[in-house]
C-alpha cells in the first residue's frame, strides 16, 4: 500500500502544487489520480519515487518512508511509464526493456532473455527485439514503455498518462490488454491521466484532483458517479453522469421475456397481437427480427431485419443491455449467454428499471466499465 | 591554364623527389610534427570542451558561461596569439595554446548542445527507472549526443590541422615550414606542395570521423535522421 500523509509540495516562489493531500492507494489495484490540469495529480505521482520532494508530509510504501532509500535504488524497484514512453533512441527494444535489469546488474543473457519474455507479455513480436524505437508506431513504443517497467518485476507501477499520446482505437486497445496484463500480476498501481472515461474504466480507486493540488473525492468509480462529493467532481465528470452510471449495474438481475422470441420453424398464423418478432433458429441463436403483418406463410420465408447488436446476460453491463436496446429495430435488447443463444429480450423501460448501485456487474468490477 | 598546367606539374616534381622523402626537411619528418601538434592540441581541447559542455548541458547551469567563453575565445585571432606569447615564452608552448583556444569553442558548445538537446522525456525516463546522475550522463545523455560532439570535434579537428601551420612561423616546423618558406622565397612550387600535404591530411581526417561515426553513434540515432 501506497500512503500519502499530508503531502504538501510548494515550489520557491509559491506555486502549490500539492495541497495537504492525504489518501491510500491499496496493494495489488489500481488508483487514478484524475484531474485538471494543474491540479497536482502528476506531482503526487512523481512524490512516490522521489522525482518530487514534497515540502511536508510523508510518502509511505508499506509503511516505510519512502525517503529512507536512496532514490535511485528507490526507483529500480518501481515501475515507472511516462506519457511518450520516454524510449532511449539509442538503444534497441530489448535493450530498452532491459534497462533496470541492466543497472540491479543482471548478466546480459538473463536480462535479455527478460526482455523477450516481456515482448511477448505484452504484444510484441520476437522480430522487433533488434529494432530500434524509431522504427516503432506510437502504440508500440507504449508498449515497450510499459514492458521496460516490468522488467525487473517491480510491486509498484507509476504510470503517467501513458495512453493519452495515441490515437482512440488503440488507446481502448491498450487499456484493455493493460486490464488483462493487470488481472494476471496484480500490481500496486498509480495511473494519471485527465480523461475521466479512461479513469472509470480502469481505476478500481478515483482520486479526483483539483486546481490548487487539493484532492476533491477519493472514491471507487460507481460512488464517485452516483454521489459526487461537490459541483466540481460533478462538473469534472460531465454530461453522461446518470448513463455512466448504468455501467456498474449488472444485467444478471433482469427478467428477461421470452414473449417475442420464435423458432423459425414455427407457424405464422399465431403471431397476431406482437408487433415484432425475433427469429431464432434450433439453437436459438438470433437470426432477425421480423413484423407479423410482413409474414405471409412460415418464419422461414419473412423478411428479416438485422439483430443488431446484443448483449451478454450477466457479464454485460445495463449500460451496454441499453445501448443494445435503443439500436434495435424493435426497440428491444436481445440478452444472450455465452454460447450466443437467446435468453430472452427487455425493453428500455425494464433496464431502467433495475437498481443502479451496490449492484456491480458480472462481480470483477473492471469487465462492466467497458463501453462494448 | 598552361601556367596552372605547369605549376601543378612541377608540384607533383616536388612531392615526388625522393629528396623530399628522408632528413629533418623531408615530408614525413614535417607531417609528422604537423601531426603531433594537432593531436595534442586536439586532445586539449576535448578534454576541456567536452567536460566544460557536458557538465553545463547536464546540469542545465552555466550554458550562457560556456557559450560567451566559446565565443571570446573564438574572436581571438590565433596568429596574434601566437606571436604574443611566443615572445614571452619561446616555445612550441605558446603555439598549442593557441591552437587549443581555436579548437575549444567548437567542441563545447557542440557538445553543450547536444546534451541539452536530449528528449527531455528519455531523460526523464532514464531517472525515473533509477539510473543516477552520472548514469544518466553515461548511459543517455552522452550516446544521444554524440552525433553532435563528434561534429564538433571533426570542426575542431580540421580547423586546427589547416592551422597548424603556424608553428613554422616560431620556427617549429610542421607542414607550415614549406608554405611559408615557399612564400619567403618565391618559391611558388613549395607553397602548392605543402598546401597539397596539408588538404590531404584535412580530407584524411574529414575520413577518420566519418569512420568513426559508423563505429560509435548508435543505428537508432543515425536512422531517426531518415525517413522512416
Amino acid at each position: 500500500m501506497i500512503t500519502f500523509e499530508g503531502v504538501t509540495k510548494r515550489y520557491p516562489g509559491g506555486a502549490v502544487a500539492l495541497d495537504d493531500v492525504s489518501l491510500d492507494c491499496p496493494t495489488g489495484e489500481i488508483t487514478v489520480f484524475v484531474g485538471t490540469s494543474g491540479g497536482g495529480k502528476t506531482t503526487a505521482l512523481r512524490a512516490v519515487n522521489r522525482m518530487v520532494e514534497p515540502t511536508s508530509g510523508r510518502v509511505l510504501i508499506d509503511g516505510r518512508d519512502v525517503r529512507e532509500q536512496r532514490p535511485a535504488e528507490l526507483r529500480r524497484g518501481i515501475g515507472y511509464v511516462i506519457q511518450h514512453a520516454g524510449l532511449f533512441p539509442h538503444r534497441t527494444i530489448e535493450d530498452n526493456i532491459a534497462t533496470v535489469p541492466y543497472l540491479l546488474r543482471w548478466n546480459k543473457k538473463k536480462a535479455r532473455a527478460r526482455a523477450l519474455e516481456l515482448m511477448e507479455r505484452v504484444g510484441l513480436d520476437h522480430s522487433m527485439a533488434k529494432r530500434y524505437p524509431f522504427q516503432l508506431s506510437g502504440g508500440q513504443q507504449q508498449r515497450v514503455g510499459v514492458a521496460r517497467a516490468l522488467a525487473a518485476d517491480p510491486p509498484i507501477m507509476l504510470m503517467d498518462e501513458p495512453f493519452s499520446a495515441v490515437d482512440p482505437v488503440v488507446r481502448a486497445e491498450l487499456q484493455d490488454e493493460f486490464l488483462r496484463l493487470q488481472d494476471e500480476l496484480h500490481k500496486t498501481i498509480v495511473f494519471v491521466t485527465h480523461d475521466i472515461d479512461e479513469a472509470i474504466k480502469l481505476g478500481d480507486t478515483i482520486a479526483v484532483f483539483r486546481t490548487g493540488g487539493k484532492v476533491a473525492q477519493v472514491d471507487t468509480p460507481e460512488n464517485l458517479l452516483a454521489h459526487p462529493a461537490d459541483d466540481f467532481v460533478a462538473g469534472f465528470i460531465g454530461q453522461n453522469r446518470g448513463i455512466r452510471t448504468l455501467s456498474f449495474a449488472g444485467t444478471g438481475e433482469l427478467r428477461l421475456s421470452d414473449d417475442a422470441v420464435r423458432p423459425v420453424t414455427a407457424d405464422a398464423a399465431d403471431l397476431t397481437g406482437l408487433d415484432w418478432i425475433l427469429v431464432v433458429d434450433e439453437d436459438r441463436r438470433p437470426l432477425g427480427w421480423t413484423r407479423p403483418a410482413q409474414i405471409g406463410g412460415s418464419l422461414s420465408e419473412a423478411p428479416l431485419a438485422p439483430v443488431g447488436p446484443t448483449f451478454r446476460v450477466g457479464s454485460d453491463s445495463v449500460r451496454v443491455a441499453l445501448d443494445a436496446a435503443v439500436l434495435s429495430p424493435s426497440g428491444l435488447a436481445v440478452g444472450v449467454d455465452d454460447a450466443g443463444a437467446v435468453v430472452g429480450t427487455a425493453a428500455g423501460s425494464d433496464l431502467l428499471a433495475v437498481p443502479t448501485h451496490g449492484n456491480g456487474a458480472g462481480g470483477t468490477g473492471h469487465g462492466a466499465g467497458s463501453d462494448g | 591554364m598552361n601556367e596552372l598546367w605547369n605549376q601543378i606539374e612541377l608540384s607533383w616534381t616536388w612531392l615526388t623527389a625522393s629528396s623530399q622523402w628522408h632528413g629533418p626537411d623531408g615530408i614525413p619528418h614535417r607531417l609528422l610534427q604537423h601531426v603531433w601538434y594537432s593531436g595534442v592540441s586536439l586532445l586539449c581541447a576535448a578534454v576541456i570542451g567536452l567536460a566544460l559542455g557536458l557538465l553545463a548541458g547536464h546540469t542545465g547551469r552555466g550554458g550562457f558561461l560556456a557559450i560567451t567563453l566559446a565565443n571570446v575565445a573564438r574572436a581571438i585571432p590565433t596568429f596574434g596569439l601566437v606571436l604574443f606569447v611566443v615572445v614571452i615564452d619561446y616555445s612550441i608552448t605558446p603555439v598549442l595554446v593557441a591552437l587549443v583556444a581555436l579548437a575549444v569553442p567548437p567542441i563545447l558548445v557542440n557538445t553543450f548542445e547536444g546534451v541539452r538537446g536530449v528528449d527531455p522525456d528519455a531523460k526523464d525516463a532514464a531517472r525515473g527507472v533509477g539510473m543516477t546522475g552520472w548514469g544518466v550522463l553515461w548511459h543517455a545523455e552522452l550516446p544521444m549526443a554524440l552525433p553532435l560532439i563528434l561534429l564538433g570535434l571533426r570542426t575542431s579537428a580540421i580547423q586546427v590541422v589547416a592551422t597548424a601551420t603556424i608553428a613554422a612561423y616560431p620556427g617549429f616546423g610542421g607542414l607550415g615550414r614549406y608554405i611559408i618558406d615557399g612564400l619567403a622565397r618565391g618559391d611558388y612550387q613549395l607553397v602548392v606542395g605543402g598546401t597539397v600535404l596539408v588538404v590531404a591530411l584535412a580530407l584524411i581526417v574529414q575520413l577518420i570521423f566519418a569512420g568513426l561515426r559508423r563505429l560509435v553513434v548508435s543505428p537508432g540515432l543515425l536512422g531517426s535522421a531518415r525517413p522512416s
